[in-house]
């Protein structure tokens, strides 16, 4: 299993997950730059992403939404801040309309994502932090992904893995 | 992090690490139920249900009380809630996109995928 590190902050709500990849800096890139690979791994199988926009660019944004078993659709964007290919990028992560406008009464998570050579492969370490435990809590109620039953879940395929 | 949410983060996943202990925990947030009813759930033993109940509740996931010959347990919402379990489950999200990655960066190895 790629997760070597999982570090909680609960004073400032931050996550920082370390995982190695058996694969270049820039495959790990790859996966980011380009939107039909991002898809297939920001969603889990339950709520695959579709992504639509893809500007990573610093001030660009992509933009994503999420289907649900229902056919419900969760939509979500980003807002690149800054871009150092092919070393990691950051960006906000904040929920939006089916139109990709901004939800600004939701929260939005600050996430900084870095890529450097490890032992011939990649080390990649994912920070994400939320302004509030309230931010949080609304981010897992709403099911920012799959619901807190459906995430827990995928456990199983990581202990399995 | 301290060592005490160290340690707290660390029963956490332990007690959510296994899929009747999740089935369990599921149950109990749904309402209280006695420890009977939910080894009838499972199969197997009592016993083997009621280590799961104990783990969850050193875990501070479920509380349980005694009624009569009855042991109740019911889910602690605001545990499940608490920070460290809010953290908890958005590491699962993170890993279950970490291992896609991983499963896509391998399938470039596979000419069959």
């Amino acid at each position: 299993m790629p997760v070597t590190d999982v570090r909680q902050d609960l004073d400032n709500l931050t996550l920082t997950i370390t995982a190695d990849f058996a694969a270049p800096v820039a495959r790990i890139w790859q996966v980011y730059a380009d939107p039909r690979q991002l898809e297939k791994v920001w969603g889990p199988p339950t709520y695959p992403a579709t992504v639509v926009d893809h500007d990573l660019t610093p001030g660009g944004r992509v933009t994503y939404y999420m289907t649900g078993p229902e056919g419900d659709k969760h939509a979500g964007y980003w807002l690149v801040s800054t871009v150092d290919e092919p070393k990691g990028f950051a960006f906000a992560d904040g929920f939006a309309d089916l139109d990709f406008n901004p939800r600004p009464e939701l929260p939005v998570s600050e996430n900084v994502f870095t890529f450097a050579e490890h032992d011939g492969g990649t080390r990649a370490t994912y920070v994400s932090r939320y302004a509030s435990a309230e931010a949080l809590q609304q981010v897992l109620d709403m099911g920012i992904v799959e619901g807190a039953r459906l995430s827990i879940d995928q456990i199983d395929d990581l202990v399995a893995s | 992090m301290t060592e005490e949410s160290a340690d707290r983060a660390d029963a956490l996943f332990h007690a959510l690490a296994d899929r009747t202990r999740r089935d369990i925990l599921r149950r109990v947030l749904a309402g209280e139920h006695s420890v009977s009813a939910l080894a009838a759930s499972y199969d197997m033993s009592f016993a083997a249900v009621q280590k799961h109940v104990a783990v969850l509740e050193k875990a501070g996931l479920l509380t349980k009380r005694r009624s009569g010959r009855e042991q109740l347990a019911s889910g602690d919402v605001a545990a499940v809630r608490s920070a460290a379990a809010m953290l908890t489950e958005l590491e699962q999200v993170w890993r279950g996109r970490i291992a896609r990655i991983d499963a896509l960066i391998a399938s470039d190895l596979d000419p069959e995928d």
